[in-house]
């Protein structure tokens, strides 16, 4: 691929232009579309840097605190737009501090270009200053990723690494160019990456496969979705939602998965998993035929997987064929792009309702709310919950916002509670569980879509994770919503240590700064919230106001979430308390 | 549930890429999965390495790893087989001290029953090569060793496979699109 890059530019000449690779790399940037990237500038990318402020009116860097911070707002950009989000870092400690948002996009499935700078050439290998193996670190959590040290080989990388970032099951690519690559002359003449000879981005659906898939779906009495992020990554959500209609099908999705489908859809029975919803995780172990689309069966959704759904045929629709019997058997796999497959399917079913089926959820549903949700939502004990909270940003954003959270409690909370009229609103971190997640990627989120109302739902654990990125807020002015729900623990450990390690807090309770100081330190405006009467107004406050707003809402110390499939359970032992 | 564990032969056909290798090993690390040999090399098709790895594992466990090949950008296509369904060689060489080829006469026997090519004598040592089996070799390692070898070294397996591996239609498929 490079080297055809190369012999094309040479033959024609007219075409190409005698640039330095340093601007060959912000050309190549800016030739993909992108507008905004997240970085660090260092020693080892400070070329690049000074090209970056001479097309500063075309490609807007934004400076984040922390190479982690730029890491996880290319996530949250690409997560709400669709698009590829790009980071860039100086090598050494920069390309380090990638690490855990690249290994969050690769588990996430999530379209990342990181570009960290490397030494010269030269130097590679002899323990040189800010030397580090960058593509050997990054290798297990990388969808891709290459060296450049010539400076020709520039554009040709960045095409393929776009092209592999998002097509297919997208991902992290990371691209680590060296000093003398930067500073040397190539002929730059850009032309995108329109496939690559070993890879095979979406393989074809196999109508046969549907229409087995169709015959078993047509046969089933008690079917049950359980959907995933392959269908906003695919852009199937329509497809999915005339399948669910047109068969009756009840509805779950995974943590990833939310949002793709309305809160409100009356086929939509909830979230699958550890904290999941009782009804979906019961009826798991009771449906006939399970559908999966585009999910990947990870162990916090299926519980104990040797009693996880024996008794139901499973057919698995998803684009990454090592995902086929990785963990549950399949009876039927439509492997392919979910939009695609979901569209042949979609004649092949027969009209159904299932009324009596829809009616054991409608029947788990009510018990989980008076012994779970009537409690989180409508409390009568004196301390705040989380869901209340919840609650309240519901009321105020209609459901139309963004929403960004961290890890933990607050996480599952939200998740559980928050209402999603619009896709791609539930920005999370799922696979990898990285706290810190959600300051940067709520950036990043607001930017991918600046018309959009996104509020960051924090716990004060990860809050202080990445809480440097305040910085980043107020120098970009980015009107982000923060909520931290302070509850002085890292709330999940605490449930564990509570539920499993007879209350033994060791190093859970936080004595915590005054976060709303810290906030107008950072000259972010923000209020606290102790008591249940002062939520509502504060809440309305923090939406209604055109900047960033910090809110800290002080919720019950010891508070647990549930329902709970614990560790190794079955999902038909999901706990109410 | 109890899969017998058994030796797979795994072929990977690959970009000729620097960090393949790191890729290919990394997904055997994660699963705590012992190689029992690995060797690469030129495939049949010019600029396509290959990959012939073997590992002692389930089928199911060959059948996810392949799938974890296959995701990889660079792998082009890789495949599991086992035993019956390859033909398979290893190969080994041997340095030993001249003089005991006059001085132990049964040595030249040894060589001569097994098949064993003599690469180079000199005066202070000659070097030994066979291919086989793995039992091949090993029993002609414990004839020689009663007389003393200066070094030993094995090859990993190499393999074809006895059904077709159609690398050349994907790659001209690829071509023509």
């Amino acid at each position: 691929m490079d080297t055809e890059t190369e012999n094309k530019t040479q033959g024609v000449a007219s075409k190409t232009m005698r640039i330095k690779g340093c601007e060959a790399v912000v050309r190549s940037l800016i030739a993909e579309g992108v507008d905004i990237l997240y970085g660090y500038p260092g020693g080892a990318i400070m070329p690049v840097y000074d090209e970056l402020y001479k097309f500063q009116n075309e490609i807007h860097h934004v400076l984040t605190r922390h190479e982690q911070g730029a890491a996880h707002a290319a996530q949250g950009y690409a997560r709400i737009s669709g698009k590829v989000g790009v980071a860039m870092a100086t090598s050494g400690p920069g390309a380090t501090n990638l690490i855990t948002g690249i290994a969050d996009a690769q588990i996430d499935s999530t379209p990342v270009v990181c570009i960290t700078g490397q030494v010269f050439s030269h130097l590679l290998g002899s323990d040189a200053f800010q030397e580090t193996d960058i593509v050997g670190i990054s290798t297990p959590v990388t969808k891709w990723n290459c060296q450049v040290t010539k400076a020709s080989e520039i554009p040709g990388v960045i095409a393929k690494a776009f092209y592999i970032a998002k097509s297919g099951r997208p991902g992290p690519v990371l691209i680590d160019i060296t000093k003398d690559a930067q500073q040397g002359e190539l002929d730059y003449e850009y032309e995108p990456c329109k496939g690559v000879r070993s890879y095979v981005p979406i393989p074809k659906t196999n109508p046969d496969a549907v229409k087995a898939a169709a015959d078993l779906i047509n046969a089933a009495k008690k079917p049950m979705i359980v959907w995933g992020q392959g269908v906003i990554l695919g852009k199937a959500e329509e497809e999915l939602k005339a399948v669910i209609e047109k068969a009756g099908i009840p509805s779950a999705w995974t943590i990833l998965g939310a949002s793709a489908i309305p809160t409100s859809h009356p086929l939509n029975i909830g979230m699958v998993g550890m904290h999941g919803n009782y009804a979906p995780n019961k009826l798991t172990n009771e449906c006939d035929v399970l559908i999966a689309i585009g999910m990947r069966f990870d162990d916090r959704v299926t519980g104990k997987l040797d009693v996880y759904a024996k008794q139901a045929k499973v057919i698995h629709f998803d684009i990454d064929p090592a995902e086929i019997d990785k963990n549950v058997k399949t009876d039927v796999a439509v492997i392919g792009d979910s939009k695609d497959s979901l569209a042949q399917l979609l004649p092949l079913l027969n009209v159904n309702t299932h009324e009596s089926w829809l009616q054991e959820f409608k029947d788990l549903y009510a018990i989980e709310f008076e012994k779970v949700i009537k409690h989180d939502l409508t409390p009568t004990k004196e301390g705040l919950t989380m869901g209340e909270v919840l609650k309240q940003i519901n009321i105020e954003t209609k459901g139309n916002a963004a929403i960004v959270s961290d890890v933990g409690q607050h996480q599952m909370i939200t998740c559980r509670y928050a209402d999603f009229n619009i896709t791609k609103s539930n920005i999370t971190s799922g696979g990898l569980g990285t706290m810190g997640f959600a300051l940067p990627a709520a950036i990043g989120a607001k930017m991918g879509a600046p018309d959009r109302e996104v509020v960051a739902i924090i716990g004060d654990g990860g809050y202080q994770m990445n809480i440097q990125e305040l910085g980043t807020i107020f120098q970009q002015k980015v009107p982000v919503k923060i909520v931290v729900l302070n509850n002085e623990f890292l709330g999940m450990v605490r449930q564990w240590q509570q539920l499993f390690f007879d209350k033994r807090y060791a190093s859970t309770e936080m004595t915590n700064p005054d976060f709303v100081t810290i906030a107008k330190g950072y000259y972010i405006q923000g209020k606290r919230v102790t008591k249940r009467e002062e939520l509502a107004d504060a809440v309305k406050e923090m939406i209604a106001s055109e900047e960033s707003y910090f809110l800290e809402v002080c919720v019950e110390k010891e508070d647990n979430v549930f329902p709970m499939v614990p560790t190794g359970a079955s999902v038909s032992d999901v706990r109410l308390s | 549930m109890n899969e017998e564990i058994k030796l797979y032969t795994i072929s990977i056909y690959t970009e000729n890429n620097i960090g393949l290798l790191n890729r290919v090993s990394a997904i055997f690390q994660r699963r705590h999965i012992n190689i029992e040999s690995l060797t690469t090399s030129q495939s049949e098709i010019d600029g396509v390495n290959r990959f012939v790895i073997v590992v002692n594992i389930t089928e199911s466990q060959a059948k996810r790893i392949v799938g974890q090949f296959e995701k990889q950008i660079e792998v082009i296509r890789a495949y599991y087989h086992t035993e019956e369904e390859t033909i398979f060689t290893e190969s080994c060489m041997f340095k030993i001290k001249s003089a005991l080829l006059f001085e132990e006469p049964q040595i030249q026997n040894i060589i001569k029953d097994s098949n064993t090519r003599i690469v180079t004598v000199n005066k202070e040592f000659f070097v030994l090569e066979k291919s086989g089996r793995r039992n091949e070799i090993e029993s002609l390692r414990r004839d020689l060793n009663v007389y003393g070898i200066m070094q030993f070294v094995r090859s990993g397996r190499i393999a074809v496979t006895k059904d077709e591996m159609k690398i050349t239609e994907m790659l001209q498929a690829f071509n023509n699109q």
